[in-house]
């Protein structure tokens, strides 16, 4: 089977009654990428993967796998998702559940090669109702992966997961990454995508706000940040929000090197300056608060969810 | 097909390990035995009225274990975010109904086996080998019509109303249908009432097999009718089902 795009979605939009949840979008992922689809809750991420894994069909508009309709059987069979870690079969044991999965795929990984991988050996004949939260969540990545996917979508991979543990789960995502694996996953953290995709898609209300590669998205929210420590530091123009931290300050501004000039002319005592560009997490909240960037929703940045 | 296999393989082995649903599906029919027919002489010490109850009371185990695992099985199925991860699956969802009915009938069978035993330990039922395995597939296929009406409960109700109408359903059918009692101690109007159901044709179908007698013509004709209407309900429920969660 040749074909350009291991997904896509051409147009696609879809209704739920009155709601609208996808609104003419246009998505390609093509073999290899590793691709991060952002968003708030409600954006339409997860429609938009079920539609793209075959749970749902579009109102209107195409969306292909492995260039075929995912409604069919065989189109699927290089794909892999995760299920839900509240959906797992509680009776059934970690190995048979793996196995069940398995042999629905030509050519599955062996089962105490995947489970080590995923950091679950020795939980082989335990039943999922009795594992614990991270190890569920563990149980349905390594479930997205058994048949060696050419693509493996992943809804919120990490979500409940100690910092530990999700380094573990991303390390085996870059693993099977660099194997030639496709990724296309969502994420409540950030940090998740900045650390794993090289390509970010950012959605919001049913529409495709920005589609590029990371640096591509952050450059779209034309902000530095511009770290000092000082004692006292005075009102600087050009500053459209400002942090402290103890003695560290972080600026955001639209023009650094303007501020720098002003920060130098102002005479207040600084030291251990740093200049750096947005960061994804202020892309994002810039680019999915209602439309245009502005200074203040530059300064809306929530940085309790870095 | 080997899909198929693994389906029914995963249905069972999910099923028998909630060890209450298998002693209620498996016990209960054993149990009707007990205290209906070992308990009363009058029926159990009598080898012609034993081996027509044995043959009623196994017919409903057949029926309770389809309209049961079936009804409630896939009204609980249809619940789980499992059952949508396995449509994201390289399978059809025949594989999956096709295990559900090939579980449904593992369970079935084991259902017979206390009746069976019960039968022929406590009571003076006979049957010759011959009778038996012709009673066994009418049982089979009496099954039918009532596994599509699981089916079409499983999939139009939530559990929670799945159950109570299988219940409801179930144990009246079943007296009104001759299994607890033989018709012939119906009063005239219920054994007319009783010629229109489908337990009472089915049961004059497996009865006739158990005993070597010609069912007659109304049994047959009954039993496929509500067969074709049980069967069209299943897969209208199947369908709307599918149209209302996947659209």
């Amino acid at each position: 089977m040749t074909h350009e795009h291991h997904a896509r979605a051409v147009g696609v939009s879809r209704n739920f009654g009155t709601v609208r949840a996808l609104d003419s979008v246009d998505l390609d992922v093509a073999p290899g990428e590793l691709v991060g689809l952002l968003g708030p809750n409600g954006a339409g991420k997860t429609t938009l993967l079920n539609l793209l894994t075959g749970l749902r069909t579009p109102t209107s508009g195409r969306v292909e796998l492995f260039g075929g309709d995912p409604r069919t059987p065989r189109n699927r069979l290089g794909l892999g998702v995760t299920p839900q870690e509240t959906g797992l079969p509680e009776t059934l044991r970690v190995h048979e559940i793996v196995d069940f999965v398995g042999r629905h795929h030509r050519n599955p990984l062996p089962t105490h090669e995947l489970l080590e991988q995923f950091g679950l050996t020795g939980l082989e004949r335990r039943q999922s109702g009795s594992l614990s939260g991270g190890q569920k969540r563990r149980l349905t990545v390594a479930l997205a992966l058994v048949g060696r996917p050419k693509l493996a979508v992943l809804d919120e991979p990490t979500t409940g997961l100690d910092v530990e543990a999700r380094h573990v789960l991303w390390e085996a995502l870059r693993q099977y990454h660099a194997l030639g694996g496709t990724l296309l996953l969502t994420s409540h953290y950030l940090e998740e995508i900045e650390a794993l995709a090289r390509r970010v898609i950012v959605v919001d209300r049913g529409r495709v706000l920005a589609d590029g590669s990371q640096e591509y998205i952050k450059s779209r929210v034309d902000t530095r940040t511009v770290s000092l420590r000082s004692a006292a530091l005075p009102d600087l123009p050009g500053v459209v929000h400002r942090e402290h931290d103890g003695d560290r300050i972080r600026l955001l501004t639209r023009d650094a090197d303007q501020l720098i000039r002003e920060l130098v002319t102002s005479g207040a005592d600084f030291r251990d300056l740093h200049v750096a560009g947005a960061t994804l997490e202020e892309a994002f909240m810039t680019l999915t608060n209602d439309g245009t960037p502005t200074n203040a929703d530059v300064a809306t940045v929530d940085r309790s969810t870095s | 097909m080997s899909l198929l296999l693994l389906h029914a393989r995963y249905q069972f082995l999910e099923t028998i390990r909630v060890p209450i649903a298998v002693i209620g599906t498996v016990g209960f029919p054993a149990l009707f035995m007990l205290l209906f027919v070992v308990s009363n002489p009058a029926v159990g010490g009598e080898p012609a009225a034993a081996t027509l109850a044995a043959g009623q009371m196994s017919l409903f185990a057949v029926i309770s274990a389809y309209m049961f695992n079936l009804g409630a099985g896939v009204a609980e199925d249809r619940a789980k975010p499992w059952h949508a991860h396995l449509r994201t699956l390289p399978v059809g969802p025949a594989a999956q109904l096709g295990g559900r009915l090939l579980n449904a009938q593992c369970f079935a069978l084991l259902s017979l086996i206390p009746v069976a035993l019960t039968a022929m330990l406590f009571t003076r039922a006979h049957a010759s080998a011959g009778e038996l395995a012709a009673v066994l597939l009418a049982l089979l296929l009496a099954g039918l019509p009532f596994a599509f009406m699981g089916l079409a409960i499983g999939y139009s109700l939530p559990l929670k109303a799945a159950i109570p109408v299988v219940q409801l359903l179930l144990l009246p059918m079943a007296f009104a249908g001759g299994l607890f009692l033989p018709p012939v101690l119906f009063p005239d109007w219920l054994d007319v009432l009783s010629h229109a159901l489908p337990t009472r044709a089915v049961r004059d179908l497996v009865i006739g097999a158990l005993t070597n007698t010609a069912p007659g013509v109304v049994a047959p004709l009954v039993a496929a009718g509500w067969t074709l209407v049980l069967g069209t309900l299943a897969v209208v429920a199947h369908r709307r089902d599918e149209g209302r969660r996947f659209r």
